[in-house]
């Protein structure tokens, strides 16, 4: 009989030996006359156990890790492939406590199934919504994104289904459904998970908000950071035409939708909406200004829902289970559970999707573990390059999008950057302007000057030139980005300058150092 | 090492028949598309491993543009180039959370051991290294990408060994 092993075909998995481990398993397998299926899953998202081998077994899955190509003898000489005591054995996975705290929603199929696989997909609940919305009436289906209570996970937060409405209100003679995959946050990775460990249900749930707002056409912007993903959803793309999730009929019906995958080309900047609009366009990613807004006049100035990745990934699970399950999760008006993501220096990194109103400690201690460096946790970063850096006495506010915006922060796409305390914040403030520099459009003054004249100032502060005085500056500057530039690159790039030097005055007054050499000029190109 | 001059369609310098014949090919698979213009770009720079000046004019006729304009959008993105890189392509990230793991580092690293600087190639022409905002692997950073293939947990000592192991390797990028 043969025997089942799971290997993450996960880019994060394979960055530390997912495919060499998964070779050696094949090849120690054939050697020794094992049959042997190897399937390539997502990752759990555990990703200091990278790369986790999973068995099936008759007591179900078993895990291992981190399995490295060269532990791989050892472990058939344990008998894993019968769930063998190992110094790698994990046990069952779902026992993990960092997983069996979790609430996976969104997440619910992602590192269980073969990604490319629609009978593995629907042997996990894949496809019934999408079945259920074919027979449903578009204002219903709006009407239960409403009452959900989902809001977009990109980091805006708008609510969902007033966008819904709007584009199924509109009158037009072509609408269109754009997934935002422009996934550029430093600490983020869920959408680069859902998109190459559960393609499916990105898809299904296009062509469900496809079905809801009356549009047949979708695409999906992809940044070409992302190499991997993108082989991963053309694969899934195919597989799902097939199998009838897109197409002329859509499980045979007369319904129809087609989807198409766009790569972008490395500009930040192009995770805005309209800049990436633009993009699709074939335009220089350029901000446009609203109104008018996308849902009115969008994509080639038709009414366009949209949505980032992980928004359109949890449609599906909305329609399925009710909206009203779904909005029992939450605290306040955030409501459902938002994928974070655990990075940088944290000892156990990984995906947790957890409800709306979890700490900031829970998240750092309880699931990471502290830093990966054994030093105390200093700064968190939390929501991107433009969200504030946080101290340790603001760890206790609840992650819900009100509740941590009166704190000073901004939940964004539930990305988590830990600091230990050899972080100086001094050069993350400035880190904060240079980045604004290189990836600004350009279109607005404040965010294309004001981020090149911010570097300037804050290496005077660093060099301890006339520091009250370019500290003053800098506070202006930051007022007019906040205030006259055209869309959040810009206006928000003062959260984490300001919050840098309000929570951690301390390393603006450090005895002068030369500023980070040439950096500046190594680095940020004219447009 | 010398940043990239402007990309220029003035000098278009001539290619090979057969560098044309592939241009041409790709305006051909993809002149039909809505939005054109990036697939377009993404195409000539998979299959040539940057965009000739030549292309401008081609492209521009083929999508109705002007050459500004195509111009315009080839010089906005960050991930094209108008001039071949090395065989083979080294990105360091150094996005917030690399940095919360020593990103920075590495790049000084780099330089120091490599004599190679962001947006510069190694002077053998085996490694050209560019600077990446994040590649989604910030639980397991720091983080490069080698030839479109993501690793993380890097150290300078792994970096110093797949550096030798690219320029030992004749093949890579076109």
């Amino acid at each position: 009989m043969s025997v089942t092993v799971y290997v993450p075909n996960d880019s994060a998995a394979i960055g530390v030996g997912a495919n060499a481990t998964a070779q050696a398993i094949s090849r120690i397998a054939a050697e020794r006359g094992i049959d042997l299926r190897l399937i390539r899953n997502g990752s759990r998202g555990l990703f200091w156990l990278e790369p986790f081998v999973e068995v099936v077994t008759d007591e179900g899955r078993i895990g291992y890790g981190p399995v490295e190509a060269q532990d791989v003898p050892s472990l058939f000489d344990a008998g894993f492939l019968k769930g063998g005591a190992h110094r790698l054995r994990l046990g069952p996975p779902e026992s993990i406590p960092y997983l069996a705290r979790q609430e996976r929603l969104t997440f619910s199929r992602v590192g269980i199934i073969d990604p490319l696989s629609i009978a593995d997909y629907e042997a996990h609940g894949g496809g019934r919504s999408l079945r259920a919305a074919l027979r449903a009436q578009p204002a219903d289906l709006v009407e239960e994104i409403t009452k959900s209570g989902l809001r977009g996970r990109g980091g805006a937060a708008f609510p969902a289904g007033i966008k819904w409405k709007t584009v199924l209100q509109a009158r037009a003679d072509q609408k269109f459904v754009v997934c935002n995959a422009d996934e550029g946050d430093s600490g983020t990775f869920s959408d680069r998970m859902i998109l190459e460990g559960d393609p499916f249900v990105l898809i299904e749930g296009m062509v469900i908000a496809g079905l809801a707002v009356g549009a047949t056409e979708g695409y999906i912007y992809l940044r070409s950071e992302y190499p991997h993903a993108l082989g991963i959803l053309t694969a899934a793309l195919r597989n799902a035409e097939a199998a009838g999730y897109l197409g002329t009929n859509l499980m045979g019906s007369d319904r129809r939708f087609h989807l198409h995958i766009r790569r972008g080309a490395g500009a930040y900047i192009c995770g805005e909406e309209t800049a990436m609009l633009e993009s699709l366009e074939g335009k220089r990613g350029m901000v446009r200004p609203k109104p008018p807004i996308p849902a009115l006049s969008g994509l080639w100035g038709r009414p366009t829902v949209i949505h980032n990745v992980m928004t359109l990934a949890t449609v599906p699970w909305i329609v399925d289970h009710g909206s009203a399950k779904y909005a029992e999760f939450g605290a306040g008006r955030s409501r459902g559970t938002l994928p974070f993501q655990l990075a940088g220096n944290i000892r156990r990194g990984g995906l947790v999707e957890m409800a709306f109103g979890v700490t900031l400690r829970e998240l750092l201690y309880d699931f990471g573990g502290g830093s990966a460096s054994g030093r105390p946790i200093r700064a968190v970063q939390v929501g991107g390059p433009l969200g504030a850096y946080l101290p340790e006495s603001r760890f206790d506010t609840p992650l819900d999008y009100e509740a941590f915006a009166a704190a000073g922060g901004m939940v964004g796409h539930g990305g988590i950057v830990a600091f230990d305390d050899t972080v100086d914040m001094a050069r993350m403030a400035r880190y904060a302007m240079e980045f604004c520099a290189i990836e600004s459009c350009g279109k607005c003054t404040p965010c294309r000057i004001g981020s090149t004249r911010g570097v300037e100032v804050i290496d005077r502060v660093i060099e301890g030139r006339q520091r009250t005085e370019n500290l003053a500056l800098l506070r202006d500057l930051c007022d007019t980005l906040s205030n006259a530039s055209l869309c959040a690159m810009g206006g928000l790039t003062p959260a984490p300058v300001l919050s840098a030097l309000n929570h951690f005055p301390e390393d603006f007054q450090r005895p002068p150092a030369p500023a980070p050499a040439g950096r500046a000029s190594r680095t940020i190109r004219r447009h | 090492m010398e940043p990239r001059p402007p990309a220029s369609t003035s000098q278009a310098t001539p290619g090979t028949r057969e560098t044309l014949a592939t241009i041409d090919a790709v305006i051909e698979t993809h002149r039909s598309l809505p939005g054109a213009l990036l697939p377009m770009l993404h195409g000539i720079q998979d299959r040539l491993g940057h965009i000739p000046g030549g292309a401008v004019p081609r492209i521009a006729e083929a999508l109705n543009l002007s050459q500004a304009e195509v111009h315009g959008v080839l010089s906005f993105y960050h991930d094209f180039r108008n001039e071949p890189p090395g065989r083979h392509s080294l990105r360091l990230c150094r996005a917030e959370a690399c940095q919360a793991m020593g990103c920075d580092a590495l790049e000084t690293h780099l330089h120091q051991r490599h004599g190679l600087s962001f947006h510069g190639t190694s002077t053998d022409g085996s490694v050209t290294l560019e600077p990446v905002y994040c590649l989604g692997n910030c639980a397991l950073a720091p983080s490069v990408l080698i030839d479109g293939e993501v690793r993380g947990r890097v150290t300078a000592e792994k970096l110093d060994r797949w550096i030798g192991e690219l320029k030992a390797d004749r093949g890579g990028n076109p």
